[in-house]
């Protein structure tokens, strides 16, 4: 049998000694995930572009030249570089540049607000499903998979034509149409969390259920959550435009870039630069969230296994 | 080699019996299990139907000392580890009860679950997912006590205080993170971890057999350091029969959910008397050239927990079975001479019929 050298082990300190004790920082998650993202072009790019796109939205008042509201019967369908309209003026009149930069508070609105509360909603009710599993997580699975028989785009429109148009029903629909699925990928990231050891190490601890989660579980799986989640913002910009093209979301005069492709639509033959604005804009945001995403999912992808 | 084993001296048993917390005094065991019972249920199909049960503990009685440490062998999926953890009730029993010095463990009547974890603690074998990767390790170690009324401010002191008493400098590992550790010291805080609640009894579920001999050896050296300084209780978990040797006061031997024999170390040592105790001591691997091990002592694996043999379980591998093996299972036999040393075979019970009963057989005699 080996003989071990003994541990010796000498005096400590004791406790109060260490109260100002000067430790070492060790870079924490977070910092390595912004340190991946500060080396990614990509996403840099697409985060500098989307500043540009919400920093304009929120300055529209000052930055747009006229009344997004307001029309000149004489100056109607104008084109892009006319004098006096740097974006040109749509079927009524109204200035195109002033419209947009309007038209992207609502389609921001629509996009971010959605998501984030179905994040709040759905993520707290898929970590509680699949924190607790059993009979909790079979009631709460069983109704989210109601709403996966419909396809996402049909529900919100089923939603919005039940409720009546206008930006909060809109609002309402979209957040509605995004619980399911993230209430699916928080449970699935959840189930594998609980299951670790550390967990277990942390209950036998005597630490309650909301301090496990909040504490032990949360930390482990708000980057796939919000991973996916930041993918939902483009998704729903798009659904919000569609559903205002549809003429569900909100109403004429509204400044909307949905509602403005589709009164737009019908002069593509005479100025198809024109109609093909306000889609451009929201191919872009929805680009650059999508893109941002992606960084996020690699810069996040960190293997911590040794 | 067995005499640097710390035992459990007299001044040490003074030390344990006046803590605030001693309820029993110095005849009652830290803790009793009586005929724990565990068996998961297998369900199958749409509806959940239950096909049939694993048996991982079926039956367990067992007794740990004041300050002593207790080693737990058997091979992998005799149900160790279910044992482990229904000792910390991070499982329930399904029948049998539990006695934690003086008191019964249930949350109705007696010692709450709550209280136990107070009293008692847990090491994990894998140190990597016993750890919150996203957590620096000091707020790992002070979770604990900040969950029973600690301030965060007194529990980060405490918990860098314990890093230093297990050996690795708080200035430096203070805040770092458990990817950027190697396995001992992972290992290192996850007892820290376990003492930050100054617990009485510590269960160390394999908590050395990941690690590679050199740091297993310094681990189990602070175990025991630890111990003596902190008078605790020790129930060591393991399948590396030499580390459970030099560690361990008492030894119990496990076999498919039951505990076949139990006795002091150099008594299950120099004369084993189970043939599954006798199988698992000839299977060490001998260092000497002139001695070694030819043919494996037992064959095959053990059978499956499902559907357990009738009767004596290690039947079905043993050279000595007959039919009384089948028919009946074998109670636990104290031999005579030593108050501690009990076997659960019928060949040391002189009313079951076998054929070999007192001949004291060695399955060596049989394998070579």
């Amino acid at each position: 049998m080996t003989s071990y050298a003994k541990d010796t082990g000498s005096e400590f300190p004791s406790v109060s000694s260490y109260r100002d004790l000067k430790v070492q920082e060790s870079p924490g998650y977070w910092a390595m995930v912004r340190k991946r993202i500060l080396r990614d072009p990509v996403t840099l790019i697409s985060a500098a572009i989307l500043l540009v796109i919400i920093l304009s939205a929120i300055l529209a008042p000052v930055l747009a030249p006229y009344d997004p509201y307001v029309g000149n019967i004489m100056t109607r369908m104008k084109p892009v570089g006319f004098e006096g309209h740097l974006l040109g003026t749509d079927e009524t009149g109204r200035d195109m540049l002033s419209r947009l930069l309007f038209g992207g508070r609502l389609s921001l609105i629509a996009g971010v607000v959605p998501v984030s509360i179905a994040l709040l909603i759905g993520g707290s009710l898929g970590i509680t499903a699949g924190f607790f599993g059993g009979l909790v997580n079979t009631v709460i699975m069983r109704v989210t998979d109601v709403f996966y028989a419909f396809p996402s785009i049909l529900l919100a429109i089923a939603i919005c034509g039940m409720l009546g148009t206008g930006l909060f029903n809109t609002l309402l629909s979209l957040t509605l149409v995004f619980i399911p699925p993230i209430v699916r990928i928080s449970e699935s990231v959840t189930t594998q969390v609980r299951n670790l050891d550390f967990v277990e190490a942390a209950r036998a601890s005597g630490a309650g259920s909301f301090a496990l989660m909040r504490y032990q579980v949360l930390p482990n799986v708000l980057a796939p959550i919000l991973v996916y989640t930041t993918s939902l913002v483009s998704l729903s910009i798009i659904l919000a435009a569609g559903l205002s093209f549809l003429g569900l979301g909100v109403s004429a005069p509204a400044a909307e870039w949905g509602l403005m492709l589709n009164s737009l639509r019908q002069m593509i033959y005479i100025d198809p630069v024109l109609a093909a604005l306000p889609g451009v804009l929201i191919f872009a945001t929805s680009m650059c969230f999508n893109l941002i995403s992606d960084g996020l999912r690699s810069a996040m992808d960190v293997r911590l296994k040794v | 080699m067995i005499g640097q084993v710390p035992t459990t001296g007299a001044d040490r048993m003074q030390r344990i019996l006046a803590d605030a917390r001693d309820r029993g005094g110095p005849g009652q065991p830290m803790l009793i299990l009586k005929d724990i019972k565990r068996h998961f249920p297998i369900r199958k199909g749409v509806m959940n139907r239950t096909v049939g049960h694993v048996q991982a503990v079926d039956g367990v009685s067992l007794t740990v000392m004041k300050g002593e440490i207790l080693g737990v062998v058997g091979e992998s999926g005799c149900g160790k580890s279910t044992l482990s953890r229904l000792m910390m009730r991070l499982v329930e029993p399904d029948t049998g009860e539990m006695i934690f010095d003086g008191d019964l463990v249930d949350d109705k009547v007696g010692l709450t679950t709550r209280r136990l974890r107070r009293q008692m603690q847990m090491v994990f074998q894998d140190s990597f997912s016993s750890l919150n990767p996203r957590m620096p390790i000091e707020e790992t170690i002070a979770f604990a006590p900040m969950m029973n009324g600690s301030s965060r401010s007194d529990a980060i002191a405490a918990a860098r205080a314990l890093l230093d008493q297990v050996g690795l400098s708080a200035a430096m590992f203070a805040r770092r993170y458990p990817h950027e550790l190697s396995g001992g010291q992972r290992q290192r805080v996850n007892i820290a971890r376990a003492l930050a609640v100054n617990p009485r009894v510590v269960i160390l579920d394999e908590a050395v057999s990941a690690l590679d001999k050199s740091v297993e050896a310094q681990v189990l050296q602070l175990l025991i350091r630890l111990q003596e300084e902190m008078d605790l209780t020790y129930v060591f978990v393991s399948h590396d029969l030499n580390v459970v040797r030099y560690i361990s006061d008492r030894i119990a031997v496990m076999y498919l959910g039951r505990i076949v024999e139990t006795g002091s170390v150099d008594e299950i040592w120099d004369n084993p008397r189970h043939p599954y105790t006798q199988a698992l001591l000839a299977s060490i691997p001998s260092l000497d050239p002139d001695r070694r091990t030819m043919a494996a002592p037992i064959y095959g694996d053990p059978p499956n927990p499902i559907n357990p043999p009738s009767g004596c379980r290690f039947r079905t591998r043993c050279p000595f079975a007959e039919t009384c093996c089948e028919m009946h299972d074998p109670a636990a036999v104290t031999l005579p001479g030593s108050s501690a040393h009990a076997v659960s075979c019928h060949m040391e019970n002189e009313a079951s019929g076998h054929s070999r009963v007192g001949t004291n057989a060695r399955i060596a005699e049989v394998t070579q």
